[in-house]
């Protein structure tokens, strides 16, 4: 019966991101949406999935990670490198199936990386795990700026902080990508963002999902019952690597030109943010935070001096009226049902 | 050989200021058991002050440090009256989050005031720069005004801190607190004000930290003060959490570390070291150097 409810719920879920799928593209096709909100669709789908993978480590796994953009750097690059590499080697020119067989290697890298970066990371807890993600994401970012990769007919050359290499440079240390073909679609993106949805979902309402909340709400407890601890909280720092890897790709091969310094510490505050404010532990929330907060820049462009000023505040606000006892007790009162789902779990933690 | 010498000296000097931004850290996750994320900007906030006031107010350098000091330390306790107060039986992860906040908030702020744009900020130690030796090809070794005085000043701090909470009431409370809170509270320590002191400290060593680093680096901008105050954070952890030798130590081998990783492997990845080094110690020897001694504790 229960597992009816989550199965028919993910069911909703999927059925709203599609409605508002259809309808952009019925408002696209109608000529509804302007220019520089066209060009904000894949980023707003780039965004939803760095959110929701976010989301998957802060609130549902309990771990503050502060370099998640070190994991869409990773599938920007990697990504972008592999699908130069598919049209030099194999001439493709079907762009959709590059694009989707680039995310694919862009979430393994970034994949890898979180199993390289996890292993020491989840051996530690609280404020050092975060400041140690933070470390790692700082060091990808240092790393990748050394880095001058080529494409040479079928071959692939890597230097380290060495401009001389043969062949096209297609990313080139400090200045980042370079003539990249641009062919994300946001019909790809949707794509992306119900990928997610469905993994996610999937993860959280499954054995594992409950066995990592467990290990959120009490690591000795779930220990004591059995569960590997480490072996879930990898379960979920990994998986939602993958996905941002994956939202790097796309969000790589929709620019002509990217710099690894674009993600940087605030790129990571940036998607927690999102993931804050829509709160933590709930996916949806993160889904519209993440489509509003970057739609509405947009909109107000004249504000963009006090962006980042109000995203401040909003954090704080956000985590001290959370966090009061008695706003607490009020929200306890009003929905006793919903204790022990995903709602508020992460601060409760 | 020179030149290696000349990267020791300059990795001191970077390491004496990590090591007083360090202080304040130390100080701070001791006592309140936090990280306060914010301390890398109550420097910036610290430097824009004082250049405020020798610069545009013309005031003499000393009244400026002096000003910066008192504004952090107002701000310092400020913040921690309003943001991180009513989360003291929160989570971590909101007080953590809530630091971020904070930090961000004050970059901003700084970056409405005083524009994004980088400031010159003038060297305001005038002791003449002191040549050690020149060799043979003419190349000489000097240890410059700005070097001494860093040195001097970190040397002093943690001498007169380590008095100060060995050796007076005060002192007493903090370390009390920072062993075991509730029996602090139950022997009649107000907790509270402990805190509150302890931030008030630890910024106003930031803003002499704010002073030293612009003075040594010379530019001026917002974000000046984030790097260093994560780095700062590392040799804290380095060092040994809590401990005020161990802040000292974490932050010259830190800097000199940074500075041969400069100099020696590549420009771009002086940092990336810097961090290697924290993910290391936290794998190898989470206690840090000088963590273990636990009545070394602030």
């Amino acid at each position: 019966m229960k597992l009816k409810k989550s199965t028919v719920n993910n069911l909703i879920s999927y059925g709203i991101v599609i409605v508002a799928f259809v309808v952009v593209q019925l408002m696209q096709g109608a000529g509804l949406i302007s220019r520089s909100l066209r060009g904000q669709l894949v980023p707003i789908c780039v965004y939803i999935v760095m959110a929701v993978s976010l989301n998957l480590t802060v609130g549902i796994s309990g771990e503050l990670s502060l370099g998640h953009a070190g994991f869409m750097s990773v599938g920007v690059f990697s990504g972008v490198v592999f699908s130069e590499w598919l049209m030099a080697a194999f001439s493709m020119e079907n762009e959709t199936m590059i694009l989707v067989l680039s995310m694919i290697v862009g979430g393994l890298f970034a994949g890898i990386a979180g199993v390289i970066i996890g292993v020491p990371v989840l051996r530690l807890q609280g404020d050092y795990l975060a400041i140690v993600t933070l470390a790692f994401g700082e060091i990808i970012r240092n790393v990748i700026n050394c880095l001058y990769i080529s494409v040479d007919g079928g071959q692939v050359h890597i230097a380290f902080d060495n401009p001389n290499v043969l062949g096209e440079i297609v990313v080139n240390g400090p200045a980042g990508t370079r003539g990249v073909s641009r062919m994300s679609t946001f019909t790809v993106g949707f794509a992306l963002v119900l990928f997610t949805l469905f993994v996610v979902l999937n993860l959280i309402n499954s054995r594992s999902g409950r066995a990592i909340m467990a290990c959120r709400d009490s690591r000795i407890a779930a220990e004591s019952v059995g569960i590997n601890v480490t072996k879930y909280r990898m379960m979920a720092f990994v998986t939602s690597a993958f996905l941002a890897g994956m939202a790097g790709t796309l969000y790589g091969l929709n620019m002509s030109s990217v710099q690894a310094s674009r993600f940087n510490f605030d790129t990571s505050i940036l998607v927690l943010v999102f993931v804050v404010l829509g709160g933590i532990g709930n996916i949806w929330g993160s889904i519209i935070a993440a489509t509003l907060l970057t739609v509405l820049p947009e909109l107000l462009r004249e504000f963009s001096d006090y962006r980042m000023l109000v995203y401040a505040v909003v954090l704080i606000l956000v985590m001290l009226v959370t966090n009061n006892p008695m706003i607490r007790a009020f929200f306890a009162r009003i929905t006793p049902h919903r204790r022990g789902e995903a709602g508020k779990g992460g601060e409760a933690a | 050989m020179t030149l290696f010498l000349e990267r020791i000296i300059s990795g001191i000097n970077l390491g004496s200021i990590y090591a007083i931004i360090a202080l304040g850290y130390t100080m701070v996750y001791g006592i309140a058991r936090m990280l306060n994320f914010a301390h890398g900007d109550i420097i910036m906030v610290g430097a824009y002050i004082c250049f405020v006031a020798v610069s545009s107010m013309s005031l003499p350098p000393l009244v400026g440090v002096l000003l910066a000091m008192v504004v952090c330390t107002i701000l310092g306790v400020t913040i921690e009256r309003l943001a991180y107060r009513p989360l003291r039986q929160a989570a971590p992860l909101a007080v953590l989050i809530t630091a971020i906040g904070v930090s961000y908030l004050l970059q901003n702020l700084a970056q409405l005031i005083w524009t994004a744009n980088p400031k010159s900020f003038p060297s305001l130690i005038t002791l003449g720069d002191i040549t050690l030796y020149t060799s043979a090809s003419g190349a000489s070794l000097r240890l410059t005004g700005t070097t001494i005085v860093t040195v001097l000043a970190n040397i002093i701090i943690m001498i007169a801190l380590t008095l100060f909470t060995g050796h007076t009431k005060m002192g007493k409370a903090m370390r009390a607190v920072s062993e075991d809170r509730a029996a602090a509270e139950l022997m009649g320590i107000s907790v509270n004000r402990t805190i509150a002191l302890t931030f008030a400290i630890g910024s106003a060593l930031a803003a002499i930290a704010g002073v030293l680093l612009c003075s040594s680096y010379q530019v001026l901008q917002p974000t000046t003060g984030s790097m260093p105050g994560i780095k700062a954070f590392t040799a804290a952890v380095f060092g040994g959490i809590g401990s005020i030798p161990g802040a000292m130590i974490g932050g010259i081998l830190l800097g000199v570390i940074e500075i041969l990783g400069n100099g020696y492997v590549s420009t771009q990845l002086g940092d990336a070291f810097v961090f290697a080094v924290l993910i290391v110690v936290l794998l190898v020897k989470p206690t840090g150097l000088l963590g273990k001694k636990v009545h070394e504790k602030v």
